[in-house]
C-alpha cells in the first residue's frame, strides 16, 4: 500500500551503528557520575560450608576506602522470598547476596569493597581476610544422577514434558531398527563481551538511577524496588545498550544488588563491574544427561521416540528449560515418551543460554536421527520428510505456519546435498577427510504482552518507546522500521526510545519474542497515531478526504493521500494544525491471542547444512562451510536478521567444537575462567556460511507476521557439524563439544 | 592487585642495582602477561622497574655469523624482521603461532621467554597451587589439567611452559643473555627454564635480580627444512596443546642433522637428543619418525584430561618430521594443517 515508506522486510543499516563503532553508545560501567564510588566483589573460594570470619580490617586501613561491606554489616533488605524473585525466576528461593555466613557455591561473592578509585577498590579487595568451614559439596551430575526428580513446581513459561503417547517402550523392544545413546553438552558460561556492571547514580532527593547491564530495565527496577523497599517512583533504570548478554541478563544478577545496597547506605553514587572471571560465578547453561531410544521400521518411519533428560540446577531454585519436547514438533510417532529432571549440585541456579533447552535437546534428537539415517540407510532429508510430523503432535495442534519442508529443499539445493556419498569416509581432500551432515532447528514463536508508545510531533517527527532492551539483536532499527512504514515517515524521521524502566512495560528481552512482541506494540500505537491523525485530516476545512474512509487513504512521506487520487493530500502538519494540535499521542498494549495460542502451535524451523574438514591423523577439524534455511514468518529487516543467524551459527561451532566450562570437582569451582582458556570461535574457526530466509506466510501469531530470529540460529547447528563429522570419520561422538581428544579417543 | 612503586630505568647497570636490593621486585617489558597475573593478585611485586626504555630493542649480526635478538624486541618485530624470516624461519613461524597480533606487537623476546605457565590454578588465587604458594598442593594432578604436561612432571607439579617462541628457540639451540649483579652470563637455552622437581615455585635458572638482555642465534643452515606445528583446540589464539618445532639439516634424502623441540608437553621446551639421533645419517621415512616419536614419549604420563596428549604427540611428532624433510612448513596464516 504505501511504497514510499515500505521499510518492513527490506535490509536496512542499524539506525544505532554510527553510535556503537563512534563510542557515543553508552554501556552500564560507562556512565559517569559526580563523586562516583566503585565497588569489587571479593568471591568466595569454597563451594559449600560457611564464613568462619571475614576481617576487612586491613581492607579499611587503605585510605580511600570507605567501606567493605560483607555479610556481617550488610543493611537489611527485603525478608521474604519473593521479593527477591525477578520475573524470570525459576522456583525456589533466589540467591541474596552477603545474606549470611553460609556459602552455597563457589564463587559466590563474600564482601563488597568500596574505595575512591576504582585501583584502590581492588587493592583493598585483596586485603580482606575470610576464613571458611567447608562442608562436603557436590558438583558431580553423575554422582547425583540417581537423586534426580521431576521439579514439583513448574517453571512459568517452560512447558513440562506432555504425558506419554502409546507405548514407547514396548513399541522400541518390538522396532526392527533401534538406535540408542546417551548424550551430552557440556556447560557453557555466556560470555558476553560487556562484563556485568552497575552504575547506580545516588540522586540528591535520595532517588536512583541505574545503569545495568540488563535484559530488562524494569526487571531489574522492581527487583531494586522490592529488595530495598523502594516506591517505584525513586528508581529509575536506564539501560540503552547492551554488549550482549545471551540470557545471562534475564536476572538481576549480583553486581546490582551490590551496587544499589552501597550507594543506599554510603548516599552516594556507586559502581560495580566483575571481572571476567567472575563472569562464571552465577548462571550458565547447565550439564545434561540426554538419554534418547528410536525405534523405527526398516523404511525409517518411526515407530517409537523415548527422550530422556537429567539437567543441573541448585540446591535453592529448581531452573527448568524445555529440553525434550521437540521431536514432538519434527517428528510424527504414535509411541513417544519424554521425561525431564533435574538433580541439584552445588552451583548457582542455571540461567537460560540462547535457545536454551532447544540448543542441547535438538542436538541430542538430530544427533540420534542421524545415527537412525545410518541404521536404516535412509538419506537424513528423506529420514526426516518420512517422519515429517505435520502437527504439534503433542496435542495435534494445527501449526500457525511450518515451511520446514521448503527448509530442507532449499537448504540441500543451495548446499549440493544431492551430490553426497553417505557412505562415510568416502570424500577425502589430502589429508583432510570431507564429512557433509545436516539437522533441523526449531524454536518457539513466541509473543508476550507489550505496550508501546507514539509520539508524532508537528515537525514531522515520530517517537516511539517501549522498555525493552536492545542486547545488540537490532531492536532499535526494526522498531524504526515498523513505526516509519505504519505512519508514512522515512526512518530518518523517527526515534525510538528503549532500554529504560519509565517507558511503556515490556518483558525481558529474550526467548526471541522481542521483534513480535515490541514491534506488534509500536505497530498498534502507530496506527492508533494515524487514525488521529486523520481524523485531523479529514476535518480541516476543504479536506480533500473529507468522504474518505482510512481504508481509502495512504500515508507516505508525511501525507495521507486518497489512494484513487494520490493527487489529493494532506500533509502531517496541516492536519495537526486544523485539529489544533502539536502532538499526537497514543500508547497501546500489544497481546497475544489466547484463541490463537489454544488452536495453534507456532515455532520457527530450519535446516542446517555443515561441511567439515579432518585432518585425520591429527583430529583437527575447521567447519568450511555452513548453509542454513531458516523459516521465521515475516524477516522484518533481512540484514539484522542475518546477523542474528549468523551469530546463533557461530555460537552453535562453539557448542560443537569448543565450549566447555570446566568443574573441578574436588574443589565445586570452575576453573577455566578467562578468555584465553574458555573458548569460544575465532575469526579462523569461521569460514563461510550462509544464510537462506525461506518465504514463509504467516499470519495467525501477530499482524506483522514476526516469529523472531534470535535463538532459531543456534538450534541443530552442534548436530549438523557433529553428523558431518561422523560423515568424514565414521566416528560418532555423543558429546559436545567434540575435541580432537575425543575424536582420537 | 597492589599498591607498587614504579621506577624507570635508564640503564641496564641501573635496573639490576635497584632489583638486587629488593626481593619484591619485578621488572616489566611488555606486561602483557605481569600485569594479567597482578590482577589476579597472583604476582604481587611491590615495585616494578619499567626497562621498556633501555637500549635493548635491536637485532644485530654476532662476529660468528649469527643473530643477537635484544631483549625489547617485541615477538612481531622478531617475526618479521628480513634476517630472521631469511635466516631462521622455524622462529618467525613459531612466534607468529603465538597469541594475537595485538599481544605480540606488545610482548618481548625477554618477556616471552620468563611468561608464566597458563595452569588454570596458578591462576586462580582462591586454589592451592604448588607453584604460586609453595607446599600448599597441587590440585591439577587430580583436577583438570587438559593443558598440563606428560614429560617431566613431579608429584608437586605437573605445568607446562606455554611458549612457542621457546620451543622454537630450543631446536635452534639459543643462548640466552643476561646481566645480574655479579656481572653477565650467558644461559644455553636448554638450561634456563627448568623441570617442576620438588620447587615448582621457579620455573627458570634466572637469578633474582639478573635481566634478560639479548637471546642470540648461533649461525645455522635451517631454513629449508623446518616446520612449527601447534595444535590447540581452535584454529588460532589458543595455547599449545602440542607443538612441535622441527630443524632439519638434509643430505640427498638422508637427514644430516635433526633437532626436535616440543611445546605444551613439559615445564620447559623438550628436547631429546638421544631421539634427534635417531635420525642422523638415516632416510627421512615414516617408520623412522615413529621410531623418533615413540622414543621422545617412551616415558610419558599422562593424567586423567590430558593422557590423550601422548598419543597426539606422537602423530604430531611424524607429521612434523614429514612436513620439514618435504620442506613444506606448516603455515601460520593459512590454519589448514598441512
Ligand atoms: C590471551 C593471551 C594469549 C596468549 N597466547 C600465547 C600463545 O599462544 N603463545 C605464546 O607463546 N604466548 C602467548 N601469550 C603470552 C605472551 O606471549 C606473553 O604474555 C608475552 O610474550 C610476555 O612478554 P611481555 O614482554 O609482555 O612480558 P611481561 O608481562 O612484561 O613480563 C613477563 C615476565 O617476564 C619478566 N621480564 C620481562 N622482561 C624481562 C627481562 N628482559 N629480563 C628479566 N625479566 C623480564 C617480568 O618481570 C615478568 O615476570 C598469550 C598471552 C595472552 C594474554
Ligand atoms: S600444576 Fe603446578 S601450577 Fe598447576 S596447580 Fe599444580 S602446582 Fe600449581
Amino acid at each position: 500500500m504505501q511504497q514510499a515508506n515500505a521499510y518492513i522486510g527490506t535490509p536496512q543499516n542499524r539506525v544505532d551503528g554510527r553510535a556503537k563503532v563512534t563510542g557515543e553508545a553508552k554501556y552500564a560501567a560507562e556512565f559517569d557520575a559526580p563523586d562516583l564510588a566503585y565497588g569489587i566483589v571479593v568471591s568466595g573460594a569454597i563451594a559449600k560450608g560457611r564464613i568462619a570470619s571475614i576481617d576487612p580490617s586491613e581492607a579499611l586501613a587503605v585510605p580511600g576506602v570507605l567501606q567493605v561491606f560483607t555479610h556481617e554489616n550488610r543493611p537489611r533488605t527485603a525478608w521474604f522470598d519473593h521479593k527477591f524473585r525477578d520475573e524470570t525466576a525459576p522456583p525456589g528461593s533466589p540467591f541474596r547476596p552477603l545474606y549470611d555466613d553460609k556459602v552455597i557455591y563457589s564463587g559466590q561473592p563474600v564482601a563488597l569493597v568500596v574505595a575512591e578509585s576504582f585501583e584502590l577498590a581492588a587493592h583493598a579487595a585483596s586485603l580482606v581476610r575470610v576464613a571458611y568451614e567447608t562442608d562436603a559439596h557436590m558438583t558431580d551430575l553423575d554422582l547425583r544422577r540417581s537423586e534426580a526428580y521431576v521439579p514439583p513446581k513448574k517453571r512459568s513459561g517452560v512447558k513440562a514434558p506432555p504425558s506419554p503417547r502409546g507405548d514407547a517402550e514396548g513399541a522400541f523392544a518390538q522396532a526392527p531398527v533401534k538406535v540408542h545413546g546417551e548424550y551430552r553438552v557440556a556447560i557453557e558460561h555466556h560470555n558476553p563481551m560487556e562484563p556485568h556492571a552497575s552504575t547506580v547514580v545516588y540522586g540528591e532527593d535520595g532517588s536512583l538511577t541505574i545503569h545495568d547491564k540488563t535484559q530488562g530495565a524494569q526487571n531489574s527496577q522492581s527487583y531494586v524496588s522490592s529488595v530495598f523497599g523502594l516506591s517505584s517512583g525513586q528508581v529509575h533504570v536506564v539501560s540503552p545498550f547492551i554488549g550482549g548478554a545471551f540470557g545471562s541478563g534475564l536476572r538481576p544478577q549480583y553486581q546490582l544488588f551490590l551496587a544499589v545496597m552501597a550507594a543506599l547506605e554510603l548516599k552516594r553514587s556507586v559502581r560495580v563491574v566483575l571481572t571476567r572471571d567472575q563472569m562464571f560465578t552465577f548462571g550458565y547453561r547447565p550439564l545434561t544427561i540426554q538419554t534418547i531410544s528410536l525405534g523405527a521400521n526398516p523404511d525409517g518411519t518411526l515407530v517409537s521416540i523415548m527422550h530422556d533428560a537429567i539437567q543441573t540446577t541448585s540446591p535453592f531454585e529448581d531452573y527448568q528449560e524445555v529440553v525434550v519436547n521437540w521431536a514432538n514438533l519434527l517428528y510424527h510417532c504414535d509411541n513417544v515418551k519424554l521425561t525431564y529432571k533435574l538433580a541439584q549440585v552445588d552451583t548457582y541456579t542455571p540461567i537460560d543460554m540462547r535457545a536454551p533447552g532447544a540448543a542441547i535437546g535438538v542436538a541430542a534428537i538430530e544427533t540420534a536421527m542421524d545415527e537412525l539415517a545410518y541404521a536404516t540407510g535412509v538419506d537424513p532429508i528423506e529420514l526426516r520428510l518420512r517422519n515429517y510430523a505435520e502437527v504439534d503432535e503433542a496435542d495435534k495442534k494445527t501449526f500457525t505456519s511450518k515451511e520446514l519442508r521448503a527448509c530442507y529443499q532449499v537448504g540441500a539445493e543451495r548446499f549440493g546435498w544431492a551430490k553426497r556419498n553417505p557412505e562415510p569416509r568416502s570424500m577425502r581432500e589430502g589429508r583432510e577427510l570431507v564429512g557433509w551432515g545436516m539437522a533441523t532447528g526449531v524454536w518457539e514463536a513466541i509473543m508476550q504482552k507489550t505496550a508501546a508508545r507514539a509520539v508524532l510531533t508537528r515537525d514531522g517527527k515520530l517517537e516511539v518507546a517501549t522498555a525493552t532492551t536492545d542486547i545488540g539483536t537490532g531492536t532499535y532499527t526494526i522498531l524504526t522500521q515498523i513505526a516509519a512504514e505504519t505512519l508514512g515517515l522515512p526512518m530518518a524521521a523517527v526515534t525510538a526510545r528503549i532500554g529504560d524502566s519509565s517507558l511503556p512495560k515490556s518483558p525481558v528481552q529474550g526467548g526471541s519474542w522481542t521483534a513480535a512482541s515490541s514491534g506488534s506494540a509500536v505497530q498498534k500505537a502507530c496506527q492508533s497515531v494515524r487514525e488521529q491523525l486523520f481524523k485531523h485530516a479529514r476535518q480541516m476545512d476543504d479536506s480533500p478526504l473529507a468522504n474518505a474512509s482510512i481504508e481509502q487513504v495512504m500515508f507516505a512521506d508525511g501525507r495521507i493521500r486518497l489512494m484513487s487520487d494520490p493527487g489529493a493530500s494532506v500533509t502531517f502538519a496541516q492536519a495537526m494544525q486544523a485539529g489544533g494540535v502539536d502532538r499526537i499521542e497514543a500508547e497501546e498494549k500489544a497481546s497475544p491471542g489466547m484463541l490463537t495460542n489454544m488452536r495453534y502451535s507456532g515455532y520457527s524451523h530450519s535446516a542446517i547444512f555443515a561441511e567439515v574438514r579432518v585432518d585425520e591423523e591429527l583430529g583437527i577439524i575447521r567447519v568450511t562451510r555452513i548453509v542454513n534455511a531458516v523459516a521465521a514468518g515475516t524477516i522484518l529487516n533481512p540484514k539484522t536478521a542475518r546477523s542474528q543467524i549468523i551469530g546463533g551459527v557461530v555460537f552453535g561451532i562453539g557448542m560443537a567444537l569448543e565450549e566447555e566450562s570446566m568443574l573441578d570437582h574436588d574443589l565445586g569451582r570452575f576453573m577455566n575462567h578467562n578468555l584465553a582458556e574458555y573458548h569460544v570461535p575465532v575469526n579462523a574457526d569461521i569460514h563461510h556460511i550462509e544464510v537462506i530466509f525461506v518465504s514463509e506466510h504467516e499470519e495467525k501469531l501477530n499482524p506483522l507476521g514476526i516469529k523472531g530470529v534470535g535463538e532459531i540460529g543456534v538450534v541443530g547447528t552442534a548436530a549438523a557439524i557433529g553428523n558431518a563429522i561422523f560423515h568424514a570419520t565414521g566416528k560418532r561422538v555423543r558429546e559436545y563439544p567434540i575435541t580432537i581428544d575425543k575424536l582420537l579417543g | 592487585m597492589n599498591r607498587f612503586s614504579y621506577l624507570r630505568a635508564s640503564s641496564v647497570d641501573e635496573a639490576v642495582r635497584e632489583a638486587a636490593a629488593d626481593p619484591t621486585v619485578r621488572f616489566i617489558a611488555g606486561g602483557t602477561n605481569l600485569i594479567d597475573l597482578m590482577k589476579y593478585n597472583v604476582e604481587r611485586p611491590e615495585r616494578l622497574i619499567d626497562i621498556t626504555r633501555l637500549p635493548l630493542d635491536r637485532i644485530a649480526e654476532t662476529d660468528g655469523g649469527g643473530l643477537r635478538i635484544g631483549a625489547l624486541v617485541t615477538n612481531d618485530a622478531a617475526a618479521y624482521d628480513p634476517r630472521i624470516k631469511d635466516r631462521y624461519p622455524l622462529l618467525s613461524s613459531a612466534i607468529l603461532a603465538g597469541a594475537s597480533p595485538q599481544l605480540r606487537n606488545a610482548a618481548t623476546t625477554g618477556g616471552n621467554l620468563l611468561q608464566r605457565t597458563r595452569c588454570y590454578y596458578f591462576y586462580d588465587p582462591g586454589t592451592p597451587c604448588n607453584k604460586r604458594e609453595p607446599g600448599t598442593g597441587c590440585p591439577a594432578i587430580t583436577g583438570r589439567n587438559r593443558i598440563h604436561a606428560i614429560l617431566g612432571t613431579s608429584e608437586h607439579c605437573i605445568a607446562t611452559h606455554p611458549s612457542d617462541m621457546a620451543v622454537a628457540l630450543a631446536a635452534l639451540e639459543a643462548m640466552v643473555h643476561v646481566a645480574g649483579p655479579d656481572g653477565e652470563r650467558a644461559i644455553p637455552i636448554s638450561d634456563f627454564h627448568r623441570l617442576p622437581g620438588d620447587r615448582p615455585e621457579i620455573d627458570t635458572n634466572l637469578r633474582h635480580g639478573e635481566i634478560i638482555t639479548a637471546v642470540e642465534l648461533p649461525p645455522a643452515d635451517f631454513s629449508r627444512h623446518y616446520t612449527y606445528l601447534k595444535l590447540r583446540d581452535r584454529l588460532s589464539y589458543a595455547f599449545a596443546l602440542v607443538s612441535v618445532a622441527v630443524a632439519l639439516r638434509m643430505e640427498g634424502d638422508a637427514v644430516a642433522e635433526a633437532r626436535l623441540a616440543l611445546g605444551g608437553v613439559a615445564h620447559k621446551p623438550w628436547r631429546d637428543p638421544e631421539a634427534e639421533a635417531l635420525l642422523h645419517g638415516r632416510p627421512a621415512t615414516r617408520d623412522r619418525f615413529i621410531a623418533v616419536a615413540d622414543h621422545i614419549l617412551k616415558d610419558a604420563k599422562g593424567h586423567e584430561d590430558n593422557a590423550f596428549k601422548i598419543d597426539l604427540a606422537r602423530r604430531a611428532i611424524v607429521r612434523a618430521l614429514s612436513q620439514a624433510a618435504a620442506g613444506t612448513p606448516q603455515s601460520q596464516t593459512d590454519k589448514r594443517i598441512k
